[in-house]
C-alpha cells in the first residue's frame, strides 16, 4: 500500500490486467507516441501522460497508436471484444463521442441483447471529461448522462485514486461494455492504493462521510467538493451523509433511498449540465420511492445549462463549488 | 507535581495512530471513577472505542472537550485520589502542558516504517514490531479473515519490556495471497519458518480464533521454542463453529452483505463501523483472497479439532473467551484449566474488552517468563 496518484492508478491497473491477461490491449491516439514526439515510440503515454510506460513493457502489438480517426478505431475496439479481446480504447476527450457514437450506441450496446445473450462485448472505452482545465467547450463536457442512458452501457466516475484502480480492473474484466470517464482535473490527486490487483464491483455506492441531518449525493470530482462542504456544514451543527454512486449506470439507488429515509433531506451534485442530467434523474427517482420520506425539496446543484465557458472568470464560476454545495445544504434545512 | 493526581491521557491504538478525537466523557467532573471502568470514548480514522480510566478516584477535570481532538500521549483529563483543590488540578495540568511533547507525525503512506515485510519460505510477509527489550518476545496470530490491526488495542500495551510482532497470515492483510499449505498445520509451520526469518529463538503465543489453532499447532509442533500459549476464542477445540459466519463472510461481495456478517463478531454490533466494513472489503476484493478464504475453510474448519491433544502441551497455557461469543462457543473453554470468561464481549474480546485482555496477558507471561 502506498500513495498513488489518480494518473498512477489508471496505469497500474492496465499494466496488471495487461500482465494478467494476453488478451487485453489497448489503442488509442498518442498513447504510445504522443504529443511532440519525433517518431520514437513511449515517448508521452498519451496527452496527459496516463498510458507513460505500457508500449515498452507490452509492444506495439497490444499497444496500438491510433490516427485521428475515432470512428474507425473506437468501431475496431468494439469488433475485437466481439470477437474475443479485450480492448480499452481512449477516446482523449468524451467530447469525441460525437464521431463515434453509433459504435458505441447501435453496436457494442446491442450486441448482447440482439443476438439473444450469445454474444459479449467486453469493451472498455476511456475518456476525460470534465471542466476547470481551461479548454474550452469543446474539451470540457460531462456527457455522462448520455451513456446512461443507454441501455447495455455501463459508465463508471472514479472519484478516488483507489476507486480508479479496483473500478478500471472490474470494467476491465466486465463482459459488458463500459464507459470509464477520467475527470482530468483529478490526474495529480493522490490516496492510498494497495499494489496488489482489486476489483471494485459496479453498482455499489461509497458512503464517504455519515450524518443524519441531510444526504448529499454527489459524482466524480464533485464527491471531494460534497466532502468540503460537509466540513464546513459540520462546523456549523449540520451533519451530512456523502454519497458517491462511483457509477451511474447500474445506480445504487438502494443506499440514496436508505440514506433518504434517514435524513429526509437531499442534496444532488453534478458537473453535467442541468437537463436530463444524473440530478434530475435520482431526483425523480427518489420522489417517486420515498416521497413521504422528504423533509424538504430535493436541492441540486449543477452548473447552468450553456457550455462550459473558455473564460477562466466564468468556468471558476460555471463548474459548482463547495460553497454553493453547503448553500444548497443549508436551504434544504430550512 | 502532586503524586495524588494521575492524568488521563490520549492512547495510542496502533501504530498508524498520531491523534484521536474525544466524542463522549462517560463520568461527570467531580464524579467517581474506577479503574478500569470506561471512561471516555475516542474516536479515529479507523476506529472508535471506549478507553478505561487508569486508576480509581474522583474525576477532578475534564481537559479535553467533546469534539476536540488532540495527539497520542496528550492529557485528556485528571484523575486524583480525592478531591483536590482547584489551584493544584491547574498545576498539574500547566506543568503537563509544558512538559507534553507530541510524537512525530506517523506514517502517512508514503513510505513510514509502520509495516515492515519479509521473505519467508520465498512468500512476502507483512508484519510489525511494538517495543523492545530483554524479556522473551511475544508474537500475535490473528483469526480467519483478520489482519494484524485487529491488535491495535492490545499490540502497544502488552510491548512494555518486550518486542511484540504482529503477523499478517498468508492469504491475508499485506502478506502473499497464495497459501503454502491450506490447513492449521501448514499455517502453523509457516508461522514457525516466519520465527525462524527473524531469528527469534523462544516466543510467547497468543493466537486469535484460527490463529488460536495455528499457535497451538505450533507449540505442539516444536514445544521448546514456545515459552506460553494464551488462546483467545480458539478454533478447534470442539466441533462446534458458526458455519453461517464464515461462509456469510467468505461470500459476502458488497456493503450490505458483509455488514451483518461482521456484526457477529461483536457482542455490540455498533463496533462494527462503516470504515471497519470498508477495510474488510476492500481486503476482500485484493486479487486471490476469496480463493484462499476458500481453501482454508475446506481444509481448517468442522474437523475433529486438536482438543484431545492439549494434555500433550508441555508450557503454560491459558484461554480466554468472551461469554456472547457466536462464532465458537465459550463453552469450548473448559478444555482448558486455566480460562477466563469475559461478559458483555463476543469473539473479537480482545477488542471489545481489550484492557481485561491485555491484564489476562500480561499477568499470565510474568508467571511463564
Amino acid at each position: 500500500m502506498s500513495k498513488k496518484s489518480y494518473r498512477q492508478a489508471i496505469n497500474e491497473a492496465l499494466a496488471q490486467e495487461m500482465r494478467r491477461d494476453p488478451t487485453v490491449i489497448i489503442m488509442g491516439e498518442d498513447i504510445a507516441g504522443g504529443q511532440g514526439a519525433a517518431g520514437e515510440n513511449d515517448a508521452w503515454g498519451g496527452v496527459l501522460g496516463v498510458t507513460k510506460g505500457l508500449y515498452g513493457e507490452f509492444g506495439g502489438t497490444r499497444v496500438l497508436d491510433t490516427p485521428i480517426t475515432e470512428s474507425a478505431y473506437v468501431g475496431a475496439a468494439v469488433g475485437a471484444a466481439a470477437s474475443g479481446l479485450r480492448p480499452v480504447a481512449e477516446l482523449m476527450f468524451v467530447d469525441f463521442m460525437g464521431v463515434c457514437f453509433d459504435q458505441m450506441l447501435n453496436q457494442a450496446a446491442k450486441f448482447r441483447y440482439m443476438f439473444g445473450g450469445k454474444a459479449t462485448t467486453p469493451v472498455v472505452i476511456r475518456a476525460m471529461y470534465g471542466a476547470g482545465f481551461r479548454a474550452a467547450s469543446q474539451h470540457s463536457q460531462c456527457l455522462y448522462p448520455m451513456f446512461t442512458h443507454v441501455p447495455g452501457l455501463k459508465v463508471v466516475l472514479p472519484s478516488s485514486p483507489y476507486d480508479a484502480k479496483g473500478l478500471l480492473i472490474q470494467a476491465i474484466r466486465d463482459d459488458d461494455p463500459v464507459i470509464f470517464l477520467e475527470h482530468k482535473a483529478m490526474y495529480d490527486e493522490t490516496g492510498e492504493v494497495p499494489d496488489e490487483p482489486y476489483a471494485i464491483p459496479f453498482g455499489e455506492a461509497k458512503v464517504t462521510r455519515e450524518g443524519k441531518d441531510a444526504t448529499i449525493v454527489a459524482f466524480g470530482r464533485m464527491v471531494k467538493f460534497a466532502g468540503l462542504a460537509a466540513e464546513t456544514l459540520a462546523r456549523e451543527g449540520i451533519a451530512c451523509t456523502v454519497i458517491d454512486p462511483r457509477t451511474t449506470s447500474p445506480l445504487d439507488l438502494d443506499t440514496i433511498l436508505e440514506s433518504v429515509e434517514e435524513t429526509g433531506r437531499l442534496v444532488v451534485v453534478d458537473e453535467s449540465n442541468p437537463r436530463c442530467n444524473m440530478a434530475t434523474d435520482i431526483s425523480a427517482q427518489v420522489v417517486q420511492q420515498a416521497f413521504r420520506a422528504l423533509k424538504a425539496p430535493i436541492g441540486m446543484v449543477c452548473p447552468p445549462h450553456t457550455p462550459v465557458p473558455f473564460s477562466p472568470a466564468l468556468e471558476d464560476v460555471y463548474i459548482p463549488s463547495p460553497e454553493r454545495i453547503a448553500e444548497a445544504v443549508r436551504a434544504v434545512m430550512k | 507535581m502532586s503524586e495524588r493526581l494521575t492524568a488521563v491521557t490520549m492512547p495510542k491504538w496502533g501504530l498508524a495512530m498520531s491523534e484521536g478525537k474525544l466524542t463522549a466523557w462517560l463520568a461527570a467532573n467531580g464524579g467517581k471513577v474506577t479503574a478500569g471502568e470506561p471512561l471516555v470514548e475516542i474516536e479515529t480514522s479507523k476506529i472508535s472505542n471506549e478507553y478505561e480510566a487508569p486508576s480509581s478516584g474522583v474525576l477532578l477535570r475534564q481537559v479535553v472537550g467533546v469534539g476536540e481532538t488532540v495527539a497520542v500521549g496528550d492529557i485528556l483529563g485528571v484523575i486524583g485520589a480525592a478531591a483536590a483543590a482547584e489551584t493544584e488540578v491547574d498545576a498539574f495540568v500547566a506543568k503537563f502542558h509544558a512538559e507534553f511533547v507530541p510524537p512525530p507525525p506517523s506514517d502517512d503512506g508514503s513510505g513510514g516504517e509502520i509495516y515492515q515485510t519479509i521473505q519467508v519460505d520465498g512468500r512476502l510477509v507483512r508484519y510489525q514490531q511494538a517495543g523492545g527489550g530483554e524479556a522473551t518476545p511475544l508474537l500475535l496470530i490473528h483469526g480467519f479473515g483478520g489482519d494484524l490491526n485487529n491488535w491495535l488495542f492490545n499490540q502497544i500495551p502488552l510491548s512494555a519490556g518486550r518486542p511484540v510482532y504482529a503477523l499478517d497470515l498468508p492469504g491475508h492483510g499485506g502478506s502473499e495471497k497464495s497459501l503454502p499449505g491450506p490447513a492449521v498445520d501448514d499455517l502453523a509451520a509457516f508461522v514457525g519458518s516466519f520465527l525462524r526469518a527473524l531469528e527469534i529463538e523462544r516466543v510467547h503465543l497468543v493466537g486469535h480464533s484460527l490463529g488460536g489453532a495455528i499457535a497451538l499447532a505450533l507449540a505442539l509442533a516444536e514445544p521448546a521454542r514456545i515459552r506460553s500459549l494464551t488462546l483467545i476464542a480458539p478454533a478447534g477445540l470442539g466441533p462446534e463453529i458458526n458455519m453461517a459466519y464464515i461462509d456469510g463472510f467468505v461470500a459476502a461481495e458488497r456493503r450490505k452483505e458483509l455488514k451483518p456478517v461482521v456484526e457477529m463478531l461483536f457482542a455490540d454490533p455498533a463496533v462494527a463501523s462503516r470504515e471497519m466494513i470498508d477495510e474488510i472489503l476492500a481486503y476482500k476484493r485484493l486479487d486471490g483472497v476469496t480463493a484462499a478464504l476458500r481453501q482454508i475453510t475446506a481444509a481448517c474448519f468442522g474437523g475433529a479439532g486438536q482438543a484431545g491433544r492439549l494434555n500433550e502441551v508441555t508450557m503454560p497455557v491459558q484461554a480466554i473467551w468472551g461469554e456472547r461469543d457466536a462464532i465458537i462457543p465459550a463453552a469450548h473453554a473448559k478444555a482448558v484449566a486455566r480460562h477466563h470468561l469475559l461478559p458483555g464481549a463476543g469473539h473479537m474480546v480482545h477488542m471489545e474488552a481489550a484492557a481485561a485482555v491485555n491484564a489476562l496477558i500480561s499477568d499470565f507471561l510474568i508467571l511463564a517468563d
